[in-house]
């Protein structure tokens, strides 16, 4: 079994094998690359209105496609559907968010749940037609492929390389809207329009994936990388990249587990492998991880406590609190009989010049002592120059 | 030969247990992620005192009225309010937050936000009965509200909507009372009845405590003042905290030397 | 259509149709003003692995154990998403979107690793319920309606339902001040000594309750346009959360009646024989009369808005 998954991994699972699953790769990246957006403008949920959105897409699509007198089932004639009501959808949020007293959160969830209702109403009708092929339109809310074909998973691979390709050339205007739009408005870039494309690029990523993973896990696909790439970047180009990254490989170990094992629906585990991502980064990103975090505020809770202590002690009183007690306690500067002992009465007398050193400091340079941090044990010949602190020593003027 | 023992801290600033400060604060110390808010404060609130508490942007002052009334967490420090802890003494405190904290759009009338005030008192699970409805339309009198008692609460002037909130604090009939920032942003006629309404619950035998920006006016409407930090840099009566010297520590270069000195004068 | 019909089948439907709306609906009126209108969404997509889980412990589809799951499930999303979104400091639409989605794919990963999907219980069908198979059995006709062997055999879910509707609106009434002020000013619910996480977090469990409760009967979809779509309408109509509840609770009534007729019998009008999906009709009428009062609604709907800007602009001196 390794063996095997080793195989479908390294694109050696046979030929059908290795398309689908290069097709979900590039549908992962897409996602994770255009995702990006909508997350750093804080609307990620805005793909969940519009993946809700497209269901009656699909149904009327299929009826079309009936009348026209095929079979209903033509992929991209669904997907054009599904974009068509997509894009509506979202105008509907857009108008309701805009003229009305309704904040976006009751917009979506309005325009998700009605559009829903609408094409599931739709699907009842379908049902009863008895026409060929319908059974297939319930992939759509699932997703399942399984049923993908190599053709298929071609125009999805192509569809998503495009979708990712405009992003990445609108990547400066996106920037900057997300980024500051007030700010990108006054440099005479059109907002709306910067904004509409981002969006148009998520209505496409969604209509891409929709027969995938199914309309409720596409949802994942564009909000779990971006999030995911987050926790260990500032930077949007690496943002972008890394998000992209995530996703693909979220694609990469989904597709590749779901082709390996029977019963895997490939969108599920695809959402697994990128909730696992960003478990991953969640707990063990380095500088806004949770654990990194976590450490970084104890560190400080424990300097300031010493530092209370401290300064307590060389006034001659016991730490004003349980924690700066233990601290001093520990750390020796205080014996189990209330007295302070050698090293604590050295540590308290520098505290007490290092504080009105800071003081000090902060009377004659108020505006530059703000982007010091001196009441966590700051040094402060550690932070600044030697002359300046002579002249801090020196009695004021 | 040992050294002598170390006295316990509380011994620094002792509190008068007799007569009981209405607030109290000692070592109070917060901090947002790794940016200390509030440095070891110190404070004795002066019984009936209207105080300002002044300071420049970021110094901690909204901090530190959230903090004593529990809504940040905190790193160290002890809060009494007259000599009871913050569980035991919710009831004698009104606080007025920033008119920016709620969403005015919210379907409640000015009389149902004065209302809100005395839920304390209703208690639990009892309704809001006709006297209820009564005791806030007198309070919007107070502060010249009474016409507007059935407006939405958007539809009212900031300045207004400052007065309902002062309504609301009235109503809750209590001993200290804790504005943030009161006079942001209204119009002079609700200024008026900010310090008149002030004055009034001070005559009655109550505390203001109020975050206050301008600079200006503080010798006007206080008689005492906390300049605040991170540390506290002085408290005390007006006159004697807004000079020169204190108000260059607490300002340093965001005050012009001759707006500071205008300032000191005023008092 | 016979007075038996009519009892047995599609009065058992309308009912539990109006009970999750007017459930949900009510429940939604603070969802909404607490800006927290999508926790209704998440909720119902959790429900998915929670249901699959109690099958799958307690090895039965009877309600309880299904109930429970997803009950459970609720409460560890909601849980999840304030970890994440203080913990991660992420935004909670991007929280949410994370939580529900995974674990919206591990209740499908369950469903077709355990053979969960042949025993009765099926993803789409839990999307769109299936309010049509509630069905009053061991009924005949009026006259023996009100017996007490016709009344015991009236539907489960009818039952639960009506129960959970109960009690959420004893909730409200009971505790309207505490729910009003928290959601309003939680600052001042905090200092008049109110417990406003406990509130919150209770707020949210009931919510949950909600949702499984009217689940089964007409699916996740549904219940999240009942969460959001009367409490919306009433919104754009009235100023006095009061008026606002009762407002919601009127559209909620409307729109399962009319949706539930009009995917019943609608077809017929133009010579279909066969009937719609009720729970979709249902989440369309509730969107058809949002989108009018969005745009008539007497003081903030779009007309008489813009109405409004035309005259004053029509004050202005020339």
């Amino acid at each position: 079994m390794p063996g095997e998954l080793f195989s479908i991994l390294t694109f050696q699972g046979g030929y059908n094998t290795s398309v689908v699953l290069a097709g979900v790769i590039a549908l992962g990246i897409g996602g994770g690359v255009i995702g990006v957006f909508s997350f750093l403008r804080k609307r990620a949920l805005i793909s969940d209105a519009i993946s809700h959105a497209t269901l009656p897409g699909i149904a009327i699509a299929f009826l079309i496609g009936i009348a026209l007198g095929g079979t209903g089932r033509n992929l991209a004639l669904l997907m054009a559907g599904a974009a068509t009501t997509g894009a509506l959808g979202v105008l509907c949020v857009q108008w309701i968010r805009d003229y009305t007293r309704l904040p976006e959160d009751a917009a979506i969830g309005t325009v998700l749940s009605v559009f829903f209702g609408l094409g599931i109403v739709l699907l009842s009708h379908i049902q009863t037609l008895q026409a060929a092929g319908q059974a297939g339109l319930n992939s759509f809310l699932l997703g399942s492929t399984a049923a993908l074909t190599a053709g298929e998973a071609q125009l999805i691979g192509g569809a998503s390389l495009v979708a990712i390709l405009i992003a990445l050339l609108l990547l400066k205007e996106f920037g900057a809207v997300a980024f500051d739009e007030g700010f990108a408005a006054a440099q005479g870039w059109r907002v709306t329009r910067i904004d509409l494309a981002m969006i148009g690029l998520l209505l496409a990523i969604v209509a891409i994936g929709l027969k995938t993973v199914g309309l409720v896990l596409i949802i994942a696909l564009v909000i779990i990388p971006p999030a995911s790439a987050r926790f260990w970047t500032e930077r949007l180009g690496r943002l972008v990249a890394l998000s992209g990254t995530f996703g693909g490989l979220a694609g990469w170990l989904g597709g590749s587990l779901s082709a390996l094992l029977p019963d895997m629906p490939a969108g599920a585990v695809i959402v697994l492998a990128a909730a696992a991502i960003f478990t991953i980064s969640l707990l063990f990103a380095p500088r806004r991880g949770v654990i990194a975090w976590g450490i970084r505020r104890l560190r400080m809770r424990v300097r300031a406590a010493s530092v209370r202590g401290l300064l307590a002690m060389a006034d001659g009183y016991l730490p004003p609190d349980g924690l700066s007690y233990r601290v001093v306690r520990w750390r020796g500067y205080i014996d189990g009989d209330a007295r302070i002992t050698e090293s604590g009465r050295t540590a308290a007398s520098e505290m007490r010049r290092q504080d009105r050193l800071w003081q000090t400091y902060r009377t004659r340079h108020p505006e530059a002592a703000l982007s010091f941090n001196p009441l966590t044990g700051t040094r402060i010949e550690d932070v600044l120059p030697a002359d300046i602190v002579a002249t801090l020593e020196a009695p004021s003027r | 030969m040992n050294p002598p023992r170390l006295i316990p801290f509380e011994t620094r600033q002792p509190r008068n247990e007799i007569a009981p400060s209405p607030l109290s604060i000692r070592g109070l110390t917060v901090a947002y992620d790794d940016k200390p808010a509030v440095w070891d404060l110190d404070y004795d609130a002066p019984d009936r005192g209207l105080i300002a508490v002044i300071g420049p942007n970021g110094a901690g002052k909204s901090t530190m009225i959230k903090a004593m009334l529990g809504l940040v967490p905190t790193l160290a420090g002890d809060v009494r309010v007259f000599g009871s802890t913050l569980r035991q003494a919710r009831r004698r405190i009104a606080y007025i937050p920033q008119r920016t904290s709620v969403d005015w759009d919210f379907p409640a009338s000015a009389e149902d936000v004065v209302a809100m005030g005395l839920y304390g008192e209703i208690g639990w699970c009892r309704p809001v009965r006709r006297r209820h409805r009564e005791a806030a339309r007198s309070y919007l009198d107070r502060v010249g509200m009474a016409d507007f008692a059935g407006r939405q609460i958007g539809q009212l002037s900031g300045g207004q909507q400052q007065r309902v909130f002062l309504a609301r604090a009235l109503a809750q009939k209590a001993d200290l009372y804790l504005m943030d920032e009161p006079f942001a942003g209204v119009d002079a006629a609700t200024e008026r009845a900010i310090v008149n309404v002030m004055r009034e619950v001070r005559d009655a035998g109550a505390t203001v405590l109020c975050v206050h920006h301008d600079l200006q006016t503080v010798a006007d409407y206080f008689d005492h003042a906390l300049i605040l930090n991170v540390h506290a840099i002085a408290h005390g009566a007006v006159d004697d905290v807004l000079t020169e010297e204190l108000l260059q520590r607490a300002y340093g270069g965001r005050l012009a030397e001759t707006e500071i000195r205008a300032i000191a004068g005023s008092a | 259509m016979t007075a038996a019909d009519f009892l047995s089948i599609d009065l058992p439907a309308i009912l539990v149709a109006v009970l999750s709306a007017t459930s949900c609906g009510l429940l939604g009126n603070f969802l909404v003003l607490r800006r927290q209108a999508l926790i209704g969404d998440a909720i119902s997509h959790v429900a998915l692995p929670g249901i699959v889980a109690g099958f799958l412990i307690a090895g039965t589809i009877a309600t309880l154990p299904l109930m429970l799951g997803a009950m459970v499930a609720a409460v560890i999303a909601a849980g999840l998403i304030e970890i994440i979104r203080r913990a991660g400091r992420l935004e909670s639409g991007a929280a949410m979107g994370v939580v529900f989605t995974t674990m919206f794919a591990i209740g499908i990963v369950l469903l077709e690793q355990t053979g969960a999907s042949n025993a009765h219980i099926d993803a789409e069908h839990a999307l769109y319920g299936n309010l049509e198979s509630t069905l009053w059995l061991g009924v005949t006709g009026w006259d023996d309606a009100l017996t007490w062997e016709a009344l015991s055999q009236l539907p489960r879910q009818l039952i639960t339902l009506a129960g959970v509707t109960a009690a959420i609106a004893i909730m409200i009434v009971a505790f309207y001040k505490e729910l009003k002020v928290s959601t309003f000013d939680a600052g001042l619910a905090a200092s008049l000594g109110l417990p406003v996480r406990t509130i919150s977090t209770v707020l949210i469990v009931v919510v949950a309750l909600a949702a499984v409760a009217a689940f089964e009967a007409v699916g996740s979809i549904l219940v999240i346009a009942m969460f959001i779509c009367p409490a919306a309408t009433a919104r754009m109509l009235t100023d006095s959360l009061s008026r606002q509840l009762w407002l919601s609770v009127l559209v909620a009534v409307i729109a399962g009646v009319g949706g539930y007729v009009l995917a019943a019998f609608g077809p017929q009008f133009w010579g279909d024989t066969d009937s719609l999906s009720a729970a979709g009709m249902i989440a369309v009428v509730a969107g058809l009369l949002q989108t009018a009062a969005m745009i008539a609604a007497p003081r903030y709907g779009i007309l008489s808005r813009a109405i409004r800007r035309r005259t004053r602009q029509l004050d202005l001196p020339a």
